[in-house]
């Protein structure tokens, strides 16, 4: 049987240990990029879901909506081969960025909106009272405090990315964690032994961002 | 001086303010009583530009605080406000607080803006309190530190909405103190309370809100001693 005859190869697999570990500073590099692009269109997308105009909440509205309700593989999917079918051509690691940006996005505007609803309106009621004009209100008063109620979200959307960053193997990335870790298993048919090696690795990716974040927390919000 | 005249202020189909007219003048202490719901806190918000109005005008020192071109930020650097839910922003320390407004809204030196800070701190007995974080405070205190946080704007008005209602009986009377030394400064006071002994002894004049209106008005002995009308004989005899 298949499961008896299976010898375990862990030293050759080791050895591809510097070239996944560099995949790995890949696979941390695109999260964090999508992260900050997804923390500031989040941003607009909760300043637009506030506005006026139709147009401006239904855009809004309709990414988030997407974003949250479809799967995050599809959507890169779709940024690869459904720009590409309309001639726009993107790497395979830009899709991989748009998309998980995309899903970033309508996930931290809903943790942003919720974060927001949590802010009493007494508190921009006293700023505004004290002469302060709406925007200072909000960069000195809300946002501050915003921060705070979204900082662990924010960090679990982070894990959340790098994970998702697995996804660039199915439009042929090859050079992130996944991607060397599977360009190694093609060759060598040891998959199991590559893939925990990656697995492991991933998990200590987002450990160290959790670790991160919470030293950065004590650091951040003194109260 | 502000000059409140004929006005009217609904929440969406309920009208809540119904044609009120009330003069402070420059040093003058005002205290409003009344029930709940009669429109004396709305009146408040609408002084400093808080809350729109629909009909009439409310000036202070000449400048109609709803008219279209009038610069609210700057209007409200001169009349400070006190909530009932004192408000402190928890983000900052209590030095933090007072300080904010001073450097970011009137443009003082940290240095000079936290020596005024610290002044007003100690004013109102919280002076060793200062980088403390608000939520470490008794009600009290932050309620305290909210009227610092207003003076250092060195405003010329003071609102006070309900200032010790949301306080623990034994915290009210620290809060009351600090609002009478104010008085006792000549600051120009308009007080929405329901501390009736204390509305007697700081107001120059006591109006009583009804319904959306000023049902009467008049010196505290008048009004608070030798009610004029039944209604507000009853209501002082319902809180008293």
């Amino acid at each position: 049987m298949f499961g008896i005859d299976y010898s375990f190869r862990w030293r050759s697999a080791l050895r591809a240990l510097p070239d996944m570990l560099s995949g790995a500073w890949v696979t941390f590099e695109t999260a964090a990029l999508s992260m900050i692009f997804g923390v500031i269109i989040a941003l607009l997308l909760m300043v637009m879901r506030q506005m006026n105009n139709p147009l401006a909440r239904g855009f809004a509205s309709t990414w988030i909506s997407i974003a949250r309700n479809t799967p995050s593989l599809f959507q890169i999917y779709i940024l690869y081969f459904g720009l590409g079918s309309f001639g726009l051509h993107v790497s395979s690691w830009f899709a991989l960025l748009a998309g998980i940006t995309f899903n970033n996005a309508g996930y931290l505007a809903e943790n942003f909106r919720g974060g927001l609803k949590a802010i009493p309106d007494t508190q921009m009621r006293a700023a505004r009272s004290l002469g302060m004009n709406a925007f200072q209100a909000y960069r000195l008063i809300v946002v501050p405090q915003l921060l705070r109620i979204v900082f662990y979200p924010l960090t679990n959307q982070m894990v959340w990315a790098v994970l998702m960053t697995s996804l660039g193997v199915i439009v042929g990335l090859n050079d992130d964690l996944t991607g060397v870790t599977q360009s190694y298993n093609v060759k060598t048919f040891r998959t199991f032994e590559y893939f925990a090696i990656a697995a492991v690795l991933y998990y200590l990716i987002a450990k160290a961002i959790v670790l991160a974040a919470r030293l950065l927390g004590w650091r951040l919000f003194r109260y | 001086m502000i000059e409140i005249e004929n006005v009217h202020k609904s929440f969406g189909d309920l009208e809540v303010v119904k044609g009120v007219s009330l003069t402070v003048n420059k040093g003058e202490v005002v205290s409003i009583i009344g029930g709940s719901g009669s429109g004396k806190s709305t009146l408040l918000m609408c002084i400093n530009g808080l809350e729109p109005i629909q009909q009439g005008s409310i000036r202070v020192d000449g400048t109609e605080v709803h008219a279209r071109g009038t610069d609210l930020n700057r209007l409200r650097q001169k009349i400070g406000i006190v909530f009932q839910q004192w408000n402190a922003f928890p983000h900052l320390t209590v030095l933090e607080n007072v300080m904010l407004a001073p450097c970011k809204v009137l443009g003082k030196s940290k240095a000079e803006a936290e020596a005024m800070a610290v002044r007003q701190l100690e004013s109102v007995g919280l002076g060793d309190k200062l980088k403390v974080f608000p939520g470490k405070l008794s009600g009290g205190q932050q309620q305290r530190m909210a009227i610092a946080r207003a003076l250092a704007m060195s405003p010329d008005y003071m609102l006070f909405d309900e200032a010790t209602s949301a306080l623990d009986p034994q915290l009210v009377g620290e809060v009351l103190d600090t609002m009478r030394m104010l008085a006792e400064d000549g600051m120009t006071m308009v007080l929405v309370t329901h501390e009736i002994p204390f509305a007697r002894e700081v107001s120059d004049r006591v109006a009583f809100f009804r319904d959306g209106v000023v049902h009467e008005i008049g010196t505290p002995d008048q009004v608070i001693g030798n009610p004029q009308k039944p209604e507000t004989a009853a209501f002082l005899k319902s809180v008293i």
